[in-house]
């Protein structure tokens, strides 16, 4: 097992000398995504007429399928089969080869059992999507209803501690807290959240023989692959899932969803290729959410700003028969200095769609309560909110004392400020009019973890010189494939045009997938070590071919670059040397694992937002109209897709502070917004004047490339800088998100 | 879906003539609600006539100063229309303010004022919905869904109609031209095109089986400035949760009712030299806010007297 310090080494990406690293170039899918012909799962082209499977959701939020007749639906044109509790074939139990504490769709599908509404319970597939449509409307249930558990607030009583986790306590918080002199208790509500991804979960499946193959949107290939293949009881070798493109993630599709698995037993029982896509309002209800939660914050610090005490409570909920914890308290526990913590979380369950991870788990929701109380307690001690965040900087991990990896916080924050005008900010609220617009400014720290899993990569060079990394990893949109070209290119010393990208085939050697801001440090460390094992391959190539300039030389001594390999002045293009020494090419692979030391340090990514918002104080509508960020993340790959990534991120904040939210009906256990009419993401509009920089780093601890994961930082603290600007603008303190011109026209004057 | 039949007739004669004679048949312009609906099978239509071709599709002058809108000019063109820019400023403002530019492309002047509402509950066929099934009752009445009625709802439905020109158009005192399936022809205020739900909520307009809408008739404009306003929950492309529309000493508000509401409590009140507040007090004293959607009080209050202070309509004019 590697250590952090092998990753500190002169690389090819840290030196860059082709200088593609950090190269804003175009998406290498970008053409296709544009054109309209990139073919994303449901549009896959199958090797003979598809048939279309529509599904049938449960009205009810607990009980029994006590009936179903399905005489009507099967006679309907059209119609190829008709499933239902009671004649799904069956399904294999889940969990051996998947993390138990994953969140999953129903299990097996069209359960009898229902545990949330808008579970399915019907499937019914025709030769046309209209006419599978039609005959679903046919099918008529019996349902044995029962009491739900359905609203949050109504159920804290039955909070618990989730299973396997601790309070973490430093010092003597309640101490502490009691003998402050200046002290903050206030409690923040963040709401329950949709991923809305454009693309809604798709299928495309067919069998050849023993084997299927399904397209299928989804961020883990080798997940889904296992949890088909454990569902359809055949090996895993039997299951081909391949996922080229996906319309949006965010988390969302982190797991096997209904369309997965009945598109795949369909197409066996009907030898017939079957697309299966969820609607619009199925992906509200039948996939998962980022819950609500309620955090308590309190804060007893001395005149000075110092912190004394420090703590962050979190209440959140799952699925009953589906634990997942938001947690919401983690990020808290590395960000501000304070002797004296406690962080925790409490977990609800209820009978509503499954809680699940969705961008910046944790962060996106924690830090709207944290980065708010800062601000609250900045104005009772008559300080300024960056200044108190400065009084307040850890030398090292304030919980565990342990060493920064990179930590440029305060220079975000400095920056941040100076680039955007920060001194321009009336402390005082409600003091700026721009027309009827009250005008007030904003500001919170954002941070987010950074993490490396294990993974492989292969590639391989042919006769032709064209170099094609193949991994089984995903690009969820956020340029997977265009940063792994970037990487192999400049490991290899040859042009863009050169290589190919191959990713999302589980026949390809794995890597963990798309989440948790993981996916370029993993996937790409594990590209830039198969690319280094190529380069070892070809010089062992070329000193070992008598007809090559470099025979004999020394391996040490080859370098790559401008598409030839060389030793001083004796170079050969790379396709010479393959086609005459392999003329069948070159494979090798690749791996990354996390160095036996990374946990000895704290490693995170930073940064600071700072937004400008106009109150209508008619109407209590708000409306953004300037905001920046200033990040530290590591040595950037792609400074194009990059700020892509960080900008959508922010943006993600404005609909957090302003757009987004779901309630549960507490009569039926639905969701009430189930469109995207009704579930306001937020729309060009909303966003007008918004940018991000970052600051230079270089991450040795992280990976051999230094780099870190910018996919979630941008959310973090992006709405508490919005909430901010709020009160800044008009003076009302609003601690229930989003901040709804119906929530801020109460608290005007 | 369900099978449909569909026809492009080439006059409005024709057009008639084909909805009379199937039942179950709908008129189609833009689609843009219509289709959607039928995608949910919440509509049903077994015949589709396409009307979106006919020629209504022009705005000319009338003898009377005002402009006739032909039933399927599009939201686009009437928002564009330099004519209505100039004269009817809020019909401008209210058109640009709804949808996205795509949607208002399509949309047409009949089709929007014929658009249904966008309750929670009407869209999601799982709950109980008098507009969707008579009889079956109303989920949306105690349940969770804010922009709901706070003026003229029923027990039996408290949607709101989500037009935002309408709202214009009935401060404008605009008048709907229809034509029959018998040849006859007739015009009403817009202000009697919609109902009240009352205990037929599924019945929304005061339309004939087999009427057509073929214009929409403004007045000359009134005296005075106009201004349409709306407040919602994100910048752009969102349906409003109150919009205020004054055009001279008229006032109609929006998402507030089942049909766009007249303020008739307000433009009395302010021709008896009440102000903005006063005389939105005035209206509001008869708003029944049902818990859910009482923040509409304030807003409309607000908001409309900011409309009446803006265009100088409350200061004894």
């Amino acid at each position: 097992m590697s250590s952090v310090k092998d990753w500190a080494a002169p690389t090819p990406i840290s030196e860059n000398r082709s200088g593609l690293i950090g190269k804003g170039v175009d998406r290498y899918e970008g053409r296709l995504k544009v054109t309209g012909t990139a073919p994303f799962a449901y549009e896959v082209e199958a090797p003979s007429p598809p048939a279309y499977g529509v599904l049938i959701a449960s009205p009810i939020a607990k009980g029994q399928v006590a009936s179903a007749d399905i005489s009507a639906a099967q006679a309907a044109p059209g119609v190829r089969l008709v499933w239902t509790p009671h004649n799904v074939p069956a399904q294999g139990e889940r969990g051996a080869k998947i993390n138990p504490r994953s969140q999953r769709g129903a299990n097996p599908a069209l359960a009898a059992r229902i545990e949330h509404f808008g579970q399915h319970v019907g499937f019914v597939v025709a030769d046309t999507l209209e006419n599978a449509k039609a005959a679903a409307a046919l099918v008529r249930f019996d349902y044995a209803a029962e009491p739900a558990d359905l609203i949050f607030e109504d159920n804290f009583a039955q909070a618990e501690q989730p299973e396997g986790e601790e309070d973490v306590r430093v010092g003597d918080f309640e101490a502490a807290f009691a003998g402050a002199p200046v002290r903050l208790d206030e409690t923040y509500v963040s709401p329950l959240q949709n991923h809305a991804q454009m693309e809604p979960c798709a299928t495309t499946a067919w069998w050849e023989g023993d084997n299927v193959t399904v397209h299928t949107s989804i961020q883990m290939v080798k997940g889904g692959q296992h949890t088909l293949a454990e569902t359809l009881m055949i090996p895993s070798t039997q299951v081909r899932l391949i996922t080229r493109y996906i319309g949006g993630g965010f988390g969302g599709k982190g797991q096997a969803y209904d369309d997965l698995t009945l598109a795949a037993l369909a197409a066996r029982e009907l030898g017939q290729p079957v697309k299966v896509a969820y609607t619009r309002q199925q992906m509200f209800q039948a996939t998962i959410h980022r819950p609500a939660v309620h955090m308590r914050v309190r804060l007893g610090a001395q005149p000075d700003g110092r912190l004394d005490a420090f703590a962050l409570e979190a209440v959140t909920h799952c699925r009953r028969e589906a634990p997942f914890t938001e947690h919401a308290a983690n990020f808290a526990r590395s960000l501000y200095a304070a002797p004296n913590r406690l962080t925790g979380h409490r977990l609800v369950k209820l009978d509503i769609p499954a809680a699940g991870a969705m961008r910046a788990p944790g962060e996106a929701s924690g830090m709207l309560s944290l980065e708010c109380a800062m601000d609250e307690l900045a104005e009772q001690l008559g300080m300024d909110p960056i200044a108190l965040r400065l009084r307040n900087e850890p030398e090292t991990d304030p919980e565990t004392g342990k060493p920064f990896s990179t930590r440029q916080l305060v220079r975000c924050m400095t920056e941040g400020a100076q680039r955007f005008g920060w001194d321009r900010r009336n402390p005082k609220p409600g003091q700026v009019r721009d027309g009827r617009w009250l005008v007030g400014l904003g500001m919170a720290a954002a941070i987010r973890g950074n993490f490396l899993l294990p993974a492989k990569a292969g590639v391989r060079i042919d006769a032709d010189g064209t170099i094609t990394l193949r991994q089984g990893m995903t690009d969820i949109g956020t340029g997977t494939y265009t940063i792994l070209a970037q990487i192999t290119a400049e490991t290899l010393g040859v042009p863009l045009a050169q290589v190919k990208v191959e990713l999302g085939d589980s026949d390809f050697p794995p890597a963990p997938g798309s989440g948790g801001q993981f996916g370029a440090a993993t996937a790409g460390s594990a590209a830039f070590a198969a690319g280094m094992n190529l380069r070892k391959a070809l010089a062992e190539l070329a000193i070992g071919d008598p007809n090559s300039p470099l025979y004999g030389d020394d391996p040490e001594l080859v370098t790559f670059g401008g598409g030839n390999i060389a030793v001083d002045n004796r170079a050969e293009p790379l396709e010479r040397l393959v086609a005459r020494a392999a003329p069948e090419g070159v494979y090798v692979e690749g791996s990354i694992t996390p160095a036996a030391d990374a946990r000895d340090y704290s490693q995170h990514t930073y940064g600071a937002h700072f937004a400008e918002v106009g109150v209508d104080p008619d109407t209590g509508e708000v409306r953004l109209r300037r905001m920046f960020g200033v990040f530290a993340a590591g040595r950037i790959l792609n400074a194009k897709t990059a700020m892509s990534q960080i900008t959508g991120g922010m943006i993600w904040g404005v609909g957090t502070a302003l757009h987004e939210y779901n309630e549960v009906d507490p009569r039926y256990g639905s969701f009430i917004a189930q469109d995207l009419a009704g579930y306001h993401v937020p729309a060009h509009a909303d966003i007008v004047d918004l940018s991000a920089m970052f600051l230079d780093e270089v991450d040795d601890k992280a990976n051999p490339m230094g780099i870190k994961g910018v996919g979630e930082l941008g959310i973090a603290g992006a709405g508490a800088a919005i909430a901010n600007a709020v009160y800044n603008a008009c003076g009302a303190r609003i601690r229930e998100y989003p901040l709804t011109p119906e929530k801020v026209l109460a608290a005007l004057p | 879906m369900k099978p449909f039949t569909y026809e492009r007739p080439a006059d409005v004669t024709e057009a008639l003539a084909m909805a009379a004679a199937a039942p179950g048949a709908r008129f189609l312009a833009g689609g843009t609600n219509l289709v959607d609906l039928m995608k949910l099978q919440i509509e049903q239509p077994t015949h589709l006539v396409d009307v979106s071709r006919l020629p209504l599709g022009q705005i000319n002058e009338t003898s009377e100063g005002g402009l006739r809108l032909g039933a399927t000019t599009t939201n686009s063109q009437v928002a564009a229309d330099a004519k209505v820019r100039a004269r009817y400023p809020a019909l401008a403002q209210a058109i640009l303010s709804g949808a996205s530019g795509q949607l208002r492309n399509k949309a047409t002047t009949a089709g929007n004022l014929l658009q249904r509402t966008r309750c929670a509950y009407f869209y999601d066929t799982t709950k109980p919905c008098n507009k969707r099934e008579p009889g079956a009752g109303c989920a949306a009445i105690g349940g969770i869904y804010a922009n709901t009625a706070i003026f003229g709802a029923s027990g039996a439905c408290i949607a709101t109609h989500p037009s935002d020109m309408a709202v214009a158009m009935s401060a404008l005192d605009a008048r709907v031209e229809i034509a029959g399936p018998n040849g006859q022809a007739r015009a009403i205020p817009l202000d009697d095109l919609h109902r009240l739900p009352g205990e037929t909520p599924h019945i929304e307009t005061t339309l004939e089986p087999g009427e057509m809408i073929t214009a929409v008739v403004l007045p000359p404009p009134p005296t005075g400035d106009q201004i349409y306003r709306k407040a919602r929950e994100r910048a752009s492309y969102a349906f409003a949760i109150g919009s205020v529309a004054v055009a001279g000493g008229k006032v109609a508000l929006g998402a507030v009712a089942h049909k766009p509401w007249r303020a008739r409590a307000a433009e009395q009140a302010l021709a008896g030299g009440a102000s903005p507040a006063e005389a939105m007090a005035a209206e509001m004293a008869s708003a029944r806010p049902d818990g859910h959607n009482d923040f509409k009080l304030k807003l409309m209050a607000r908001l409309g007297a900011a409309c009446l202070t803006t265009t100088g309509a409350g200061d004894g004019q």
